[in-house]
């Protein structure tokens, strides 16, 4: 009844297969569960999608997966998310600045309610920016007399991914930055430095990958996006529509091997950010 | 500037010697402030306040009028029921995992720390989607499923199932580092003063991961009652039957009724308020703020 962990190193004089299958019959309950769980909720599904996409064969799923609609909908849902990123990572990177470095009024609250959009859910995001960004909403208003729609186009989705995305890129940064010890700027200020030269070559360099593991952390969030941007989204094919809802309007409609299609160039993409995060992430590490 | 700080004496003070500087420039924090105040004001605020705005610009009387809609109650009740199910799943599935993972180093841990991360990574919709090819009328247990008679697809067992998967890591990712720090002194002398594993566990383990623990389980419930997308794509959003609140919000806007759709979103942001305090209170008695992103 060994409850603390599997006794893997017990039978370690064996070979790798007696080890292995050792480890497999003293399995013990909490290892049990995990892996059932693991199989049942991930690795099941998982398998289901990948046999439905290789029962297609590749001639067939390449035929829909460059069909015109589906490379229209990568091109609004890539572009449309990396933009997103890039100004979430920018302004993000501000606000974690202003939080680390400057004291004002409220500065807890805010710095709290940078967490809103992992807390509020994304049905009631979408609701209200379609409502603020709207043509007679709050924000909406300032922009229409100049010509400018943002609800219900492509603007209103990067919005959206904007919302969601940024305490990614906020909250990436922010411990990275607590961590840099001002005394290498003041000693680069007393160098003789100009403020700018400070901050471009003494306070970015070790921020970088922290910046870009936040803005790949809210790009990959804003491709698979979906209750936020079905909402302030006019889902037009060609204009605005996003792939996550091309799934779903192809489930929609029964057809299944579309939207797995869809799916696997939706599920492979996120695999290849999450290696990429990691990667950087690696990268970032090197000096420590 | 530069040349009256390099002059002036070693022995003072670096901070005391670069005041001149943060008095010019004083204008600069205030100028920055201002910028990611904007930003922020632009696309969380506004939207934010907007949403309690929307919801009782009339007063109350429309927000309490919408309480007493049945299809309304209805999604309330299913929203929590999603969540009373899921959430204990992912709790008792969290502490395995951290219990297995946490004080053991072997070839894979990595990659199996990963796995159980992958949830956040694979979009709601593509979640949604792999439940119905694994559950749906053609999918691998569709048939069998069928000959019994049972539904799981477009019915609560589905709905339940993409709730436990979009919250599944949260319990395990907030409990694993905990139980790597606290180190397993404390249970080898429990064992060594005669206590069976179950009394280790309950009086030992847990008092002293129960903060990362709450906290796991506060970040499970926000995301388990919020979730749309997942939820939206098996469940046929039938309204009384198959509709949790957020697709409450989405079909009662769909359909120009934005006064349901706003009493009902303004639940759920109470919800993510309530979450966000209970967070930082937690944040506060773990000593963790500023950990990490989920």
């Amino acid at each position: 009844m060994a409850v603390s962990s599997p006794r893997i190193s017990s039978a370690s004089g064996d070979s790798p297969l007696k080890v292995f299958w050792h480890s497999l019959i003293h399995m013990p309950w909490t290892w049990r569960i995990m892996l059932g769980y693991l199989i049942f909720m991930l690795f099941l599904p998982t398998a289901a999608m990948l046999a439905k996409s290789s029962a297609l064969g590749p001639a067939e799923f390449w035929r829909i997966a460059t069909s015109p609609i589906a490379l229209s909908t990568y091109d609004v849902t890539f572009t449309t998310s990396l933009i997103a990123a890039l100004i979430d990572g920018f302004f993000g990177v501000l606000v974690a600045w202003v939080l680390v470095r400057y004291d004002f009024p409220l500065k807890r609250l805010i710095d709290a309610s940078i967490d809103l959009p992992f807390a509020l859910p994304t049905a009631v995001a979408g609701l209200t920016l379609a409502t603020v960004y709207s043509q007679n909403g709050w924000i909406g208003s300032l922009f229409a007399p100049l010509g400018i729609k943002i609800a219900f186009t492509r603007l209103g989705v990067g919005i959206a991914m904007m919302f969601i995305s940024l305490p990614f890129v906020v909250r990436t940064v922010q411990p990275v930055l607590l961590q840099l010890e001002k005394e290498t700027e003041e000693a680069a200020w007393c160098l003789g430095a100009s403020a700018w030269q400070t901050f471009w070559r003494v306070v970015l360099p070790p921020l970088f990958p922290a910046i870009l593991t936040g803005v790949a952390l809210g790009f990959s969030r804003a491709v698979g996006e979906y209750g936020s941007t079905v909402i302030i989204s006019s889902n037009t094919p060609f204009q605005d529509l996003i792939a996550p809802i091309l799934i779903f309007q192809r489930l929609e409609q029964y057809d299944y091997s579309g939207a797995t299609v869809i799916g696997m160039v939706l599920l492979v993409l996120s695999l290849v950010m999450l290696l990429v995060i990691n990667f950087i992430q690696a990268w970032g590490k090197r000096y420590d | 500037m530069t040349d009256d700080l390099i002059g002036r004496s070693p022995h003072v003070p670096a901070t005391q010697q670069l005041k001149p500087t943060s008095t010019k420039q004083s204008w600069v924090p205030a100028l920055l402030i201002g910028i990611s105040l904007l930003f922020l004001g632009l696309v969380l605020y506004i939207p934010a306040i907007n949403v309690f705005y929307q919801a009782f610009h009339k007063g109350f009387g429309p927000f309490f009028h919408n309480l007493t809609e049945p299809n309304f109650q209805y999604a309330v009740r299913m929203t929590v029921g999603l969540a009373a199910i899921a959430v204990p799943l992912n709790t008792v599935f969290g502490l395995c995992a951290a219990w297995a993972l946490a004080r053991k180093r072997f070839p894979g841990r990595t990659l199996l720390l990963s796995i159980i991360d992958l949830p956040f990574a694979i979009s709601p919709v593509v979640a949604g989607l792999m439940i119905v090819l694994l559950y749906g009328r053609q999918g691998w247990f569709g048939g069998w499923l069928q000959d019994r008679g049972i539904q799981i697809v477009f019915a609560y067992p589905a709905m339940m199932l993409a709730t436990a998967f979009v919250s599944l890591p949260f319990v395990a990712r907030e409990v694993i580092p905990v139980l790597e720090e606290e180190g397993s002194d404390q249970e080898e002398a429990a064992y060594t003063l005669g206590a069976t594993p179950w009394q280790t566990f309950w009086r030992v383990t847990v008092p002293n991961i129960r903060w990362g623990l709450l906290y796991g389980v506060l970040l499970t419930n926000a995301r388990a009652m919020g979730e749309f997308g997942a939820v939206s794509v098996v469940s046929g959003n039938i309204a009384g039957k198959t509709q949790s609140l957020p697709l409450y919000v989405e079909e009662a806007y769909k359909s120009y009724d934005t006064e349901a759709a706003y009493s009902a979103a303004v639940l759920l942001a109470l919800l993510a308020v309530v979450t966000l305090v209970l967070k930082e209170i937690l944040e506060r008695r773990t000593g963790n703020h500023l950990k990490k992103i989920h």
